[in-house]
């Protein structure tokens, strides 16, 4: 119980450190909101144009705010995992941090549980912002929004520890996986189209993906207003494999680096 | 407690082609000065590394506390601590904010009365509210160490501890460190350069050349094996003597 205790209050000490970084940095508070909110207006009067004009298009009421607003949880989550381990590489700060009592787990558990607050916080003003601007509230998905936010979220665990993996591996010049990989499946996921419009073979690749399920699950709910519960089942077992096969791969990478006597070498 | 603070059992670190450290073995004892010697790419860094546990050994064994550090390294790592001029605390925390979160990473209990005796013993009350990218070369070294004692450690290793240091602070910290010495019967294993900071601060020189231990004696002890004057001069002597065992790596 101790040994959980102490666990705990490291994780809390890297948000502390985490927290205070934000405190000091406007920059960096005015980014987590920043992108959501702006992407959020151009989604909001894509969505109102085709409404109006686009005839014989079926777009749901705030359809393509809520898919945006999802999706950029997905990217949220990855790249909330990805700056938080860069930011101890840019301060050159993590040969103290291997060398103190924080476990690599506790350093993963740390990442993901910031990642999520930098989330929720980002997409949750640019969520709120889109009720008096354009009249939708994503909240009014109930709980099956939170459902298709924690899968969104797990997937973005899994592309962001990967891309960490990556760093401790290949050393910086990865970084730029943490802006782009996850744009891979954007395509593939159905986030703003059907995914029955992709070629067959690119399909059994999407099913693959959780994000998919979520997808096609929210244009489900926001068509015929049923929640398709098969889908966040699926979502949810592969999140599970993905974000497991990530943290084991994070492992791997941190092992190595030991072997290679790469953990003070990362950040070059 | 155990004898030995820190025990070297014939320890290999290979990577790929290069073999770092070539077969190590020594010891130093509890409360004791070590200093650990040796040219640029003489194996210095990856011996400390694997000390700290940031580099795996490629065979042999590392007893540190009476532990072993590749098996229990969770459990040694709160009784250590570590301190160098070219791994740095986050730039945009304060000093106090710095202390203050790696006291919780450390479990400190009464965290806040520690920070606040170690910035006085330090003189670093007075930026305690500013940024560590704001300090001197000098105050950052005062933070690392402020750091670095924070878990008050059984042993504390150091990697060039007064490299940076004008040398009124110099004096001021390695008094500084041996009082924490004396203090606390703690172990302080120290790279350097600084062969006077050597002399006054060890009891025990550690010479290492191409990944070997060239030599291991007290100051004294050396300087009368190699009828010189200085460890200056015996480093020379040792690291003139012959050409590189094996190509070594750091």
């Amino acid at each position: 119980m101790d040994q959980v205790k102490q666990s705990l209050l490291r994780i809390f000490a890297i948000h502390r450190r985490h927290y205070y970084l934000m405190r000091g940095s406007w920059p960096r508070i005015a980014e987590m909101f920043y992108w959501p909110t702006v992407q959020m207006v151009m989604w909001g009067f894509m969505n109102q144009y085709l409404t109006q004009r686009a005839e014989g298009v079926y777009i749901g009421a705030g359809m393509l705010i809520a898919a945006f607003l999802l999706w950029d949880v997905l990217f949220r989550s990855q790249l909330g995992v990805s700056l938080a381990f860069f930011e101890e590489i840019y301060s050159r700060n993590l040969g103290y941090l291997f060398v103190s009592p924080l476990r690599p787990q506790e350093l993963v558990l740390s990442l993901l549980s910031i990642a999520v607050l930098r989330t929720g916080l980002g997409v949750g003003v640019a969520a709120w912002l889109a009720i008096p601007f354009y009249g939708f509230s994503i909240f009014d998905l109930g709980w099956a929004l939170v459902a298709f936010f924690c899968n969104l979220i797990f997937f973005g665990w899994a592309i962001g520890l990967a891309v960490v993996s990556m760093v401790m591996r290949y050393g910086m010049g990865a970084e730029s996986l943490a802006w782009a990989l996850v744009f891979v499946f954007a395509p593939i996921t159905g986030v703003y189209y059907p995914i029955s419009v992709l070629p067959q073979w690119l399909q059994y690749i999407s099913w693959c993906l959780p994000p998919t399920y979520v997808f096609e699950g929210l244009r489900e709910l926001i068509g015929m207003h049923t929640v398709n519960m098969m889908f966040l089942s699926y979502a949810l077992v592969l999140n599970l494999v993905y974000v497991a096969i990530a943290a084991a791969l994070f492992l791997v990478a941190f092992r190595a680096a030991r072997q290679r006597g790469l953990l003070l070498q990362i950040g070059e | 407690m155990c004898a030995k603070a820190i025990e070297f059992q014939d320890v290999v670190k290979r990577y790929e082609h290069v073999t770092a450290v070539a077969g190590v073995s020594f010891s130093i004892e509890y409360g004791a000065v070590a200093a650990l010697l040796g040219g640029n790419g003489a194996g210095k860094t990856t011996l400390l590394s694997m000390l700290l546990g940031l580099v795996t050994p490629t065979q042999g064994k590392i007893n540190v506390l009476g532990s072993d550090m590749l098996r229990q390294r969770y459990q040694v790592l709160p009784k250590i601590s570590f301190m160098s001029p070219y791994v740095e605390l986050p730039f945009r925390l304060t000093v106090e904010q710095n202390l203050t979160f790696y006291a919780q990473l450390y479990g400190v209990s009464r965290a806040r009365k520690m920070v606040d005796r170690l910035l006085a013993e330090l003189d670093l009350l007075h930026v305690k509210k500013r940024t560590y990218g704001s300090l001197s070369a000098g105050q950052r070294t005062r933070v690392a160490l402020a750091k670095s004692l924070l878990n008050s450690p059984e042993l504390l290793v150091l990697d060039e501890p007064t490299a940076s240091l004008d040398p009124d602070t110099a004096d001021y910290m390695r008094g500084y460190l041996l009082n924490y010495r004396n203090e606390n019967n703690a172990t302080l294993f120290m790279a350097s350069h600084n062969m006077v900071e050597v002399e006054r601060m060890c009891d025990q020189v550690v010479i290492l050349k191409a990944g070997r231990v060239a030599d291991i004696a007290a100051p004294a002890a050396l300087l009368g094996k190699y009828g010189r004057g200085t460890l200056e001069q015996v480093f020379l002597d040792v690291a003139r003597h012959d050409q590189p065992l094996v190509k070594a790596h750091e």
